[in-house]
């Protein structure tokens, strides 16, 4: 297992998100495919592939889609371009290389739904990326693979992008579509799934910019093609966003199941600096630290989650010896709070509580007390919030005190941050 | 300063693409901000009459969203991130220098109304560049005192850059170009105050 380019194949192709070179490399032949086929043809070939979503939650894309109720239409498609978890620039690499890739990604999946106004909601700030995309779908309509009756097939397809305007909470797909819909972006309660009643109380499917990208090459090659790369559970690619410590940081193709070590010390040059590896985070801001004794895990959602932190949205974050796990923590928790919607209280005031009693433990300030006050506060918000943002707004610190404890005790005894000559002022 | 007319124009070719007219609420922000630098009151209650919709509305939604300016700014935005992917690779250090180098604090505009600059600790995608910073919303990676000198640089020169793509709609009698594009907003004389609760770090 190795380096894997499906997605990222044809990404030192010079001008690739021009149409006429994309075209040159393949594309939009799966969208030719698809449209020759059944839209429940397509379902089921997307579930036999084994294609899981790739924006954090893991769900098996061919199974949501097939949730859609009979018979209700108009339904929708969203492809969550709001990628803003700390850690992850996947789908802006994606977006940048080959917006072509995506849209005709997007294209297969409205067909396959039966959707003929789909939605690409990208985070406001990605201005470039916007517009790769706003081109793309310029040059798709004027080639007639979307418009009305798209390359004389009956079937009429329009993109709309929608522009966000920096709110993390907007990457949660209810929130997405709450957002979408013109509201302030808060999430919605669940169930009713989006499925069911989704964008403007229609059926919807919410589904990442990796996973869309997966489509084409699905179609085209076939679900077993898909099946033979990656594990059992987790077939295929997936595109890992390395940085921190290390001497190559940047994004990589690799099949599932490739181990964290080869990703890490091969790919990534190894820890930078010729320092020891302390820890790493898979995942992105929300997920759980792991240690070097993990490395051989493979990249994959079940082994990483045996191995106790998840695979979310393919971060991976490198921390190396001299890295301040408390702080690092600490910034997390920050963001957790500066991007708490409000809605509900453990989330909104726990993330808050939190977050001063990092502070005081990087300025000197805290007690002994404080660190069994701070994994109190996580258990009073994980399972008791609204949605995900919260709970996962406990996982890092939390698994930060339960491997670096000492850390927080150091900090304690030397009246601030060890790793630091002076103690810096608060993040802001 | 009113709404021009090719803008209000636009908001509503943009609403009529929706299924639903609030759906244009953003759209509508992005496009007065980026015609005026900034949204006022008076602007939020153009868009309402536009959209046919309660200012309330208007206001709630943009209250929301951290990128929603509502006082003038410099002529250039400069975010500069401080999560730990990017702490991890010295973006405190650049942050300091930064802030010396411009001679203002965090969230404030720089006396010859060239820059407005602040934190922020909302990763902004490019943790593989880290430390990185965002300038007119485009990526300015690996950043070292020196590079952060020549951007400096190169600001201070600089009229104000267009801040949204501007692609005529299918279908729609505007193409959308012209005059509207540059930031029209004064150059702050006094710093600008703190902005919207989320944009800060
Ligand atoms: C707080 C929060 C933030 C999220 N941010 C994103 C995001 O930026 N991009 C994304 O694709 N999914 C994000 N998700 C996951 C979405 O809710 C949803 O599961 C996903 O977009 C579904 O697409 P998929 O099935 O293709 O993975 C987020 C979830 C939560 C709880
Ligand atoms: S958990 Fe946080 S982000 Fe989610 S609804 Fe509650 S306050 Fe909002
Ligand atoms: S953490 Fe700074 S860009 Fe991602």
């Amino acid at each position: 297992m190795a380096i894997k380019r499906v997605l990222t194949k044809d990404f030192a192709t010079e001008n690739l998100e021009q149409l006429s070179v994309y075209e040159r490399t393949g594309g939009y032949s799966g969208y030719k495919k698809a449209l020759e086929m059944q839209p429940d043809e397509l379902v089921e070939l997307v579930k036999k592939s084994g294609l899981r979503g790739r924006g954090g939650a893991g769900f098996p894309t061919g199974n949501k889609w097939s949730f859609l109720p009979k018979g209700v239409y108009p339904r929708y498609l969203v492809c969550n371009a709001d990628e803003s978890e700390p850690g992850c620039f996947k789908d802006r690499y994606l977006i940048e290389e080959s917006p072509h890739q995506v849209l005709e990604g997007i294209l297969i999946a409205s067909y396959a739904i039966g959707c003929n106004l789909a939605f690409i909601y990208i985070r406001g700030e990605y201005l470039p990326q916007h517009e790769a995309l706003e081109t793309a779908i310029q040059e798709a309509r004027q080639a007639g693979y979307l418009g009305k009756n798209v390359l004389d097939k009956g079937y009429d397809i329009e993109v709309i992008l929608h522009r966000g305007a920096g709110a993390y909470i907007c990457g949660e797909e209810t929130a997405l579509l709450t957002s979408l819909e013109g509201y302030r972006g808060e999430p919605r309660l669940k169930p009713p799934f989006p499925a069911i009643k989704g964008l403007y109380g229609k059926p919807t499917v919410v589904n990442n910019v990796e996973t869309v990208a997966n489509l084409p090459h699905i179609v085209n090659n076939g679900a077993d093609w898909f099946t033979a790369m990656g594990t059992p559970t987790g077939r295929g690619t997936r595109v890992w966003c390395m940085s921190g410590h290390v001497n190559r940081p940047g994004n990589y193709e690799l099949e599932n199941g490739t181990p964290i070590r080869e990703l890490i010390e091969e790919h990534g040059g190894g820890v930078w600096k010729n320092r020891k590896l302390k820890a790493f985070q898979p995942g992105g801001a929300s997920m759980m630290v792991l240690l070097p004794e993990h490395l051989d895990v493979g990249l994959d959602f079940d082994a990483i989650a045996k191995a106790g932190s998840l695979a979310g949205a393919g971060a991976m974050v490198v921390m190396d010896e001299t890295t301040c796990m408390v702080d690092a923590a600490r910034r997390y928790v920050k963001f957790f709070h500066h991007e708490s919607c409000g809605k509900c209280t453990p989330c909104r005031e726990g993330t808050f509580w939190m977050a001063n009693l990092f502070d005081a433990f990087e300025a000197g300030a805290a007690k002994a007390s404080d660190i069994d006050l701070l994994l109190d506060i996580g258990y009073n918000i994980d399972g008791r919030s609204f949605c995900p943002l919260g709970d996962a707004s406990t996982w890092f610190p939390r698994s930060v005190i339960k491997f670096f404890r000492d850390e927080f005790l150091e900090h304690l005894s030397e009246k601030g941050c060890p790793f630091k000559k002076t103690v810096q002022e608060a993040v802001a | 300063m009113a709404v021009s007319k090719q803008t209000l124009a636009e908001i509503q070719a943009v609403a009529a693409r929706y299924p639903s007219k609030q759906s244009a609420i953003i759209p509508a922000l992005w496009a007065v901000q980026h015609e005026q630098g900034y949204v006022t009151d008076a602007a939020m209650r153009e868009i309402a009459q536009a959209l046919g919709l309660p200012p309330s509305l208007i206001e709630a939604t943009a209250s929301f969203y951290s990128m929603f300016l509502t006082k003038p700014e410099g002529r250039h935005d400069v975010v500069i991130c401080v999560n730990a992917p990017c702490m991890l690779r010295g973006a405190d250090e650049m942050k300091d220098y930064l802030e010396r180098a411009l001679g203002v604090r965090d969230g404030q505009t720089t006396p010859d109304g060239a820059v407005t600059w602040h934190s922020t600790i909302e990763c902004l995608g490019a943790c593989g560049g880290a430390p990185m910073m965002q300038v007119d919303h485009r990526f300015e990676e690996n950043l070292t005192p020196e590079r952060i000198d020549v951007i400096i640089d190169r600001l201070r020169k600089q009229p104000a850059a267009p801040l949204a793509p501007r692609h005529p709609l299918p279908g729609s009698p505007l193409k959308g170009e012209g005059e509207a594009h540059a930031k029209t907003a004064e150059p702050a004389k006094k710093p600008a105050g703190p902005r919207g609760r989320r944009s800060q770090a």
